[in-house]
């Protein structure tokens, strides 16, 4: 492994390799911001200046550079304007900006950027010495056990039904899954609640859903409550409010330690990826914390942030694993890297290892410098970025509204999804002032066809749903995510039992 | 369907930066056509942007079109173009619009309202051929391996796919078997949402054999770990000498997916002709090959009445199929 790793650092350590990755991670962070431009959309454009770089290391090193950036750039939407840009940043939205709206933008950044390349590098650790193990039991994963997994996800809704608004939350969710059933699936022949609308046949977009539900409203109440806007006092404390104190890196440590391991390995698992891994992993940290600490979350908690943006970086890296190791695309981001490895002639796969190595170390190694170098441009550059919040009002408004909308519009030319956007929008604004969390509806939006899907898999290969006993790890995974629920009031029970223990105790 | 073609979509893209890069023709040859708006039922990125903006390259880098532009007008899983090319046939002479197999497979299921025959029909330039693989361990040798245990169990066995059921990989599966002498309703076909997706549920051993593009195929059993049991090409392809086909193994089926391009309907005569002879010209051009080479497609050209022939055929097979499967 070390000579492998020698191999790698003297192929990425010229200084064209160093350019590659700089170059990358500058375009895919700046590209990254803009919502509605995702890791995947930022790939296929770069792709074909990296194929005309020529050779593969290099186009490799830049992709990955620019792989890295995106990312780290969609977060930083996610955190300002409510906005995220691709599922994996969804999570990040939900405490990220109660911080920034809190005034604490610059230290949210640096939360994400710091947690991101702890992810990341871990990530990258771990893919350099257990790749071909974990390739084999990525494939001890069938559709029963995605589905188990994907209940899982959907437990982090119990994060959100904290404050008694348990029933809200399991509306709001169950809404969600309702709104993912429209149009075209991956299972049926026919579109389904389309209502003869021609335009709902490929169904709901994300990136319409998250920005109606998300940055649309935050605009509109913006309009409508000048109380929102800060005063002055508190824009300067944005910027100066940037370094992380020493009681809340103690506090983010373990969280991301755990995070990089388990986001790791949701994302080598070829049917689940980053999105998951940042849902489960914020699930997670809100069921492992204090009861103090709970309350915190999707209220500007500083775990809240770290452990979906840690999981994602993790999951981003692990989702090489398939890729590198047997050639499977787990996402639809290394669904595009693969084309791009083939359209420069290298066949991902268990040879790759012993017929290029210089090529697969030269990521590995890629991936270390790339997180390094994310972390050096961005930090400096977070003071800048935080800037965006302390436009006044009347330019922040119209600016958030136009990156919501082109976002919308950027990937389908399709106008009509505007209109899509603004009825969603509206809706999501009444049931903000009726206060019912808007968060239960994207995560059941976005796990809803994975559910479905897998579920109704597992129906058909075993005639029934005999799955659900005859297969251990989904039967596990099942109670983890019954577990996982009941948390909270099995920790309510406990404390009281412990208190009237106390009592007697005292009592004697 | 519409993943398909996503593995590759990055090689797509490039192709689509290329043609914005080198609009500027070199005029190797004297044009056939002044100008071609190619109209793109789909997003930016996807199987058809690539075909429309690929060949709109070649054209033009070959001095055969002098300009060309492209517009993506997605919605309604293609259904919105085609309505727009119908409603505005007369502004639209100088509009070709990209489009492949599923046309036909969602004029029968009625997804949108229209009709291949609603448009001219201009020529078929590429297409892949559909394969069956097994993981490379599989006790599967050759595809009547697998119908001699189908026979046996058909519940056994299930085949995998990157489309929906009564999607092309189904239909492929479901055409094999009902020529190969077998029920195709009992096929057992799981689908999933991505190519790759069912790639990973056969080396899992979720699924025994999985339908698939030949092009995807070969990519993965140059990796090794996947073999090819069997091709619906007519005969064997160059690029994979050791697949045989369907036909070799006594199994009498055909599939080509075709990519290609329609009109507006009631195109003057001239201007169809001077669409077809453009395309035909490009396959003989140098920057036709590295297009094509680029993004590894099969030229499979049929133009004109034969075109429209092929799809009346492919048609009458689809639709018999899918009413049998109960689709229709």
């Amino acid at each position: 492994m070390l000579e492998g790793l020698l191999i790698g650092l003297s192929t990425a350590l010229s200084f064209k390799m160093l350019l590659m990755v700089v170059g990358g991670c500058l375009i895919g962070t700046f590209i990254g911001m803009l919502p509605g431009l995702g890791p995947m959309s930022i790939i296929a454009i770069m792709i074909p200046v990296a194929i005309s770089v020529g050779d593969p290391t290099a186009a490799l090193i830049l992709l990955a550079g620019v792989y890295y950036g995106a990312i780290f750039g969609g977060s930083t939407s996610s955190i300002l304007i409510n906005a995220p840009g691709v599922a994996g940043t969804v999570a990040t939205s939900f405490d990220g900006y109660p911080m920034a709206r809190a005034g604490k933008a610059g230290k949210a950044l640096t939360v994400a950027a710091i947690a991101s390349f702890c992810g990341g590098t871990v990530g990258a650790i771990l893919l350099m010495g257990f790749a071909p193990a974990l390739a084999s039991v990525a494939l001890l994963f069938h559709s029963a056990e995605y589905f188990a997994l994907m209940v899982v996800g959907l437990s982090a809704i119990a994060a959100f039904a904290g404050n008694g608004q348990v029933s809200k939350a399991l509306a709001m969710t169950l809404m969600g899954l309702m709104l993912a059933t429209i149009g075209e699936s991956a299972l049926f022949n026919m579109p389904r609640f389309t209502y003869g609308v021609m335009n709902l046949q490929s169904g709901i977009g994300f990136i319409t859903l998250a920005m109606a539900m998300f940055a649309l409203p935050e605009a509109i109440f913006l309009i409508l409550d000048p109380s929102r806007s800060k005063s002055q006092s508190e824009q300067q404390n944005e910027i100066k409010d940037l370094r992380i104190s020493k009681k809340e890196a103690k506090t983010i440590a373990p969280v991301i330690g755990r995070q990089s391991v388990l986001g790791f390995l949701i994302g080598v698992l070829p049917g689940a990826g980053a999105t998951i891994a940042s849902f489960l992993g914020y699930a997670v940290e809100r069921n492992l914390s204090t009861k103090d600490d709970q309350k915190e979350f999707g209220n500007g908690s500083i775990k809240g942030l770290a452990a979906p943006e840690t999981a994602n970086n993790a999951a981003c890296t692990g989702s090489f694993v398939p890729l590198l190791t047997l050639g499977i695309p787990g996402s639809g981001t290394t669904a595009i890297l693969l084309g791009a490895l083939v359209a420069l002639n290298v066949t991902p796969g268990p040879r790759l290892m012993v017929d290029q190595p210089e090529i697969f170390w030269s990521v590995i190694v890629s991936m270390y410098i790339g997180n390094i170098v994310l972390l050096i441009l961005n930090l400096p550059l977070i003071p800048y970025i935080a800037k965006i919040l302390t436009v006044p009002r009347t330019y922040l408004i119209p600016f958030i509204l136009f990156f919501t909308l082109m976002g919308v519009y950027i990937g389908q030319n399709n106008a009509v999804e505007l209109l899509i956007l603004i009825v969603l929008g509206i809706l999501a604004t009444i049931f903000r002032m009726a206060s019912y969390p808007l968060a239960p509806l994207l995560i059941g939006f976005i796990l809803g066809p994975m559910l479905e899907n897998n579920f109704s898999r597992s129906v058909q290969l075993y005639d029934g749903v005999g799955f659900l006993w005859e297969r251990p790890m989904t039967g596990a995974l099942l109670i983890i995510a019954v577990f996982l629920v009941l948390l909270p009031s099995l920790r309510l029970w406990i404390s009281n039992w412990k208190e009237k223990r106390k009592f007697v105790a005292d009592g004697d | 369907m519409k993943y398909r073609f996503g593995m590759k979509s990055a090689i797509l893209a490039m192709s689509a930066f290329c043609a914005l890069n080198f609009s500027v023709n070199t005029m190797a040859a004297e044009p056939v056509v002044d100008s071609i708006h190619f109209l793109i039922p789909g997003g930016a990125g996807g199987g058809w942007d690539g075909t429309a903006r690929g060949t709109g390259e070649a054209l033009t880098k070959s001095g055969l079109v002098k300009k060309a532009s492209y517009e993506n007008m997605s919605g309604g899983g293609g259904g919105k173009a085609i309505g727009y090319l119908i409603e505005n046939a007369k502004s639209n002479e100088g509009t070709l619009m990209v489009n492949s197999t599923p046309i036909v497979i969602r004029s029968l299921t009625k997804v949108f309202p229209q009709n291949f025959r609603d448009l001219t029909m201009v020529a078929g330039t590429i297409g892949d051929y559909a394969a069956f693989i097994v993981g490379k361990d599989s006790k599967y040798k050759t595809f009547n391996d697998v119908i001699t245990n189908f026979k046996a169990n058909p519940r056994k066995i299930a085949i995998g796919g990157g489309s929906v059921p009564g999607g092309m990989d189904h239909l492929v599966a479901a055409m094999a078997f009902e020529a190969a002498g077998e029920d195709p309703t009992k096929v057992k076909y799981i689908a999933y949402d991505a190519g790759g997706k069912a790639m990973a549920a056969l080396l899992s051993g979720e699924v025994a054999v999985v339908s698939t593009g030949l092009s995807e195929a070969i990519a993965l059993a140059d990796a090794g770990e996947v073999r090819i049991l069997a091709t619906t090409a007519s005969e064997r392809v160059p690029a994979a000498p050791n697949a045989k086909t369907l036909k070799e193994q006594g199994v009498n089926a055909e599939f080509v997916n075709w990519r290609g391009f329609f009109a507006a309907p009631n195109l003057p005569d001239a201007k169809r002709k001077q669409y077809i002879s453009a395309l035909e010209a490009m396959y003989a051009t140098p920057e036709w090959e590295t297009v094509r080479a680029r993004n590894g497609w099969v030229n499979i050209y049929n133009a004109g009445d034969d075109f429209t022939a092929f799809l009346e055929k492919q048609e009458k097979i689809i639709g018999d199929l899918m009413r049998k499967l109960g689709f229709l």
